[in-house]
């Protein structure tokens, strides 16, 4: 089968005053259609970097990103991107936040029907009755959903999600993981998420990938099971404990503070 | 609710201006100033009676000269903060350039610029006031687009949109708060300039001159008037810009707790 995300052996340095500073070096992913794929990692090993590449918005020094079968060489419509900060245009209703992309990308939608996309997908991150507001009005997490909504409206092929629930507290983040399925029954889409939370990256995705402290390389693949946690009582079984466990380990090791075992199998 | 605010914002600076005209009104009496020193309140409107006509004749043409050159503040300033935001390099280059021209005391610059265009009493008293008010255009313009986060540019960029469209949809708007602020400094500035084109070098036009004319001919009160009309013309201006930044950067405001 083909995968909608390959990523084959990136390699990339920053050009820094003290000279070049590598942050990738190695990085193998795969995503399947409709697959969702978590990446970990310490902090500054170059996960952002990875979805920069990834979206387009810059080129590796070396090594392939390939999406859909072509090759990334620049910014792409079929991506649609989300970040920690919501990065809401504050002069915009929330629905008319939504419709951003939609003003760029070549779409076939009418203005009303668009507009009727944005309405539902509101409603499916739980927003209905705000669509009017003003980003200032509303919470952290709501701000996050609607960016969300910013990131589908175009039905893109794949949704970057970097650490887009990392600064929200954790019964908000906790409700957005819920959403988040929710949604992806609705809008399928190929996923890639950034996080620092391990019961995140179980929870949302089918397979987590650990990247090695800088420059990273794909260091370890967890493949989550089909049915695992997708409710919250499902992360305190003991499946999920030794998901979590592994995956803890492999951080250890890639902060250094852990002895590297033999390759994984 | 609404009606009592109205009252407020316009009843609370109302009271405020008589109570200030009233302190004036004192101080004068209990000093027995003579109207050389300074003049009361009360010695204004038979000054303004006497050259009413010359008040409206000058006063437009200060403010008009005023308004056209900040208009061609608003558009350099623009400009040259546009190029200073989006490039490094001629941030570099020009800022040193700017801060000094900045410092150069611009009464100094009255005669040059007299000589320089010898009758164009118009177009002198145009450019002096331009020259003194882009300055905090041009930097606020360049900080506000130098500091967007990086995010709001990605989630175009990503889309594949150009810098003129990220231009338009993000970073002008984005911009504007801090744009308006700047405009509210330029536009005091801007009458400054113009001022010191006619007092300095007068030609017989504008308020300037006509201060000029109370100070050969001793009539203290009249001095006195003009300093008053060119400080409601200021407040008239300044309100316009507030309405301006009301209708285009409304969004901006919050509302207190």
């Amino acid at each position: 089968m083909q995968n909608l995300i390959e990523i084959k052996g990136v390699r990339h340095a920053y050009q820094t005053d003290s000279g070049p500073l590598p942050v990738l070096d190695g990085l193998e992913i795969s995503v399947p259609e409709g697959g969702f794929v978590s990446v970990v990692g310490p902090s500054g090993c170059g996960k952002s970097t990875l979805t920069r590449l990834v979206a387009g918005l810059m080129k590796p020094d070396a090594g392939e990103v390939w999406l859909h079968g072509e090759r990334v060489k620049g910014p792409r419509a079929t991506v649609g991107m989300a970040f920690q900060n919501p990065v809401l245009l504050e002069w915009r209703s929330i629905l008319k936040n939504v419709l951003l992309p939609l003003e760029i990308v070549p779409t076939k939608l009418s203005k009303k029907q668009a507009e009727e996309r944005a309405r539902f997908l509101l409603s499916l991150v739980g927003l209905e009755g705000f669509e009017e507001k003003r980003p200032s009005e509303l919470s952290g997490g709501m701000r996050q959903r609607a960016s969300l909504c910013r990131a589908l409206i175009h039905q893109p092929e794949v949704l970057i999600l970097d650490e887009p629930f990392g600064a929200l507290d954790a019964f908000t983040r906790e409700d957005l993981w819920m959403t988040m399925h929710a949604v992806k029954e609705r809008e399928p889409f190929t996923g890639v998420l950034i996080t620092h939370d391990l019961r995140e990256s179980i929870f949302l995705a089918d397979q987590v990938v650990v990247l090695s402290g800088r420059p990273a390389r794909t260091q370890y693949v967890l493949n989550v099971p089909k049915h695992g946690p997708r409710t919250l009582d499902d992360l305190y079984t003991p499946e999920a404990a030794e998901q979590l466990n592994i995956l803890r380990h492999q951080i250890e090791i890639a902060q250094g503070r852990a002895p590297a075992e033999e390759a994984q199998p | 609710m609404t009606a009592q605010n109205t009252l407020r914002s316009v009843g609370v600076p109302i009271v405020a201006i008589i109570l200030f005209l009233l302190f004036w009104e004192w101080l004068v009496w209990f000093h027995g100033w003579p109207t050389f020193k300074m003049a009361a309140p009360s010695d204004l409107p038979p000054a303004y009676q006497r050259h009413w006509d010359l008040f409206l004749t000058m006063g437009w043409q200060t403010l008009w000269r005023t308004v056209v050159g900040l208009l061609l503040a608003v558009i350099f300033g623009m400009i040259l903060g546009m190029i200073m935001g989006f490039s490094r390099i001629m941030r570099d280059a020009l800022y040193p350039l700017l801060v000094g021209f900045n410092a150069i005391p611009k009464a100094t610059v009255v005669p040059i610029v007299a000589l320089m265009f010898v009758g164009q009493h118009d177009f002198n008293t145009v450019l002096l006031a331009f020259m003194i008010s882009f300055f905090p255009i041009a930097v606020s313009v360049s900080i506000g687009l130098s500091t967007l986060e990086p995010e709001y540019r990605d989630i175009l960029r990503a889309l594949g949109a150009s810098q003129a469209t990220i231009f338009w949809k993000i970073a002008l708007p984005k911009t504007l708060p801090e744009f308006f602020g700047a405009l509210k400094v330029a536009v005091t500035l801007a009458f400054i300039g113009t001022n010191l084109m006619e007092i300095v070098s007068p030609h017989g036009r504008g308020l300037g001159a006509l201060f000029d004319s109370g100070r050969t001919n001793s009539d203290f009160p009249l001095m006195f008037a003009v300093l008053i009309a060119l400080a409601f013309l200021g407040i008239v201006l300044y309100y316009v810009v507030v309405a301006l930044e009301k209708i285009f950067a409304g969004w901006a405001e919050r509302s207190p707790g």
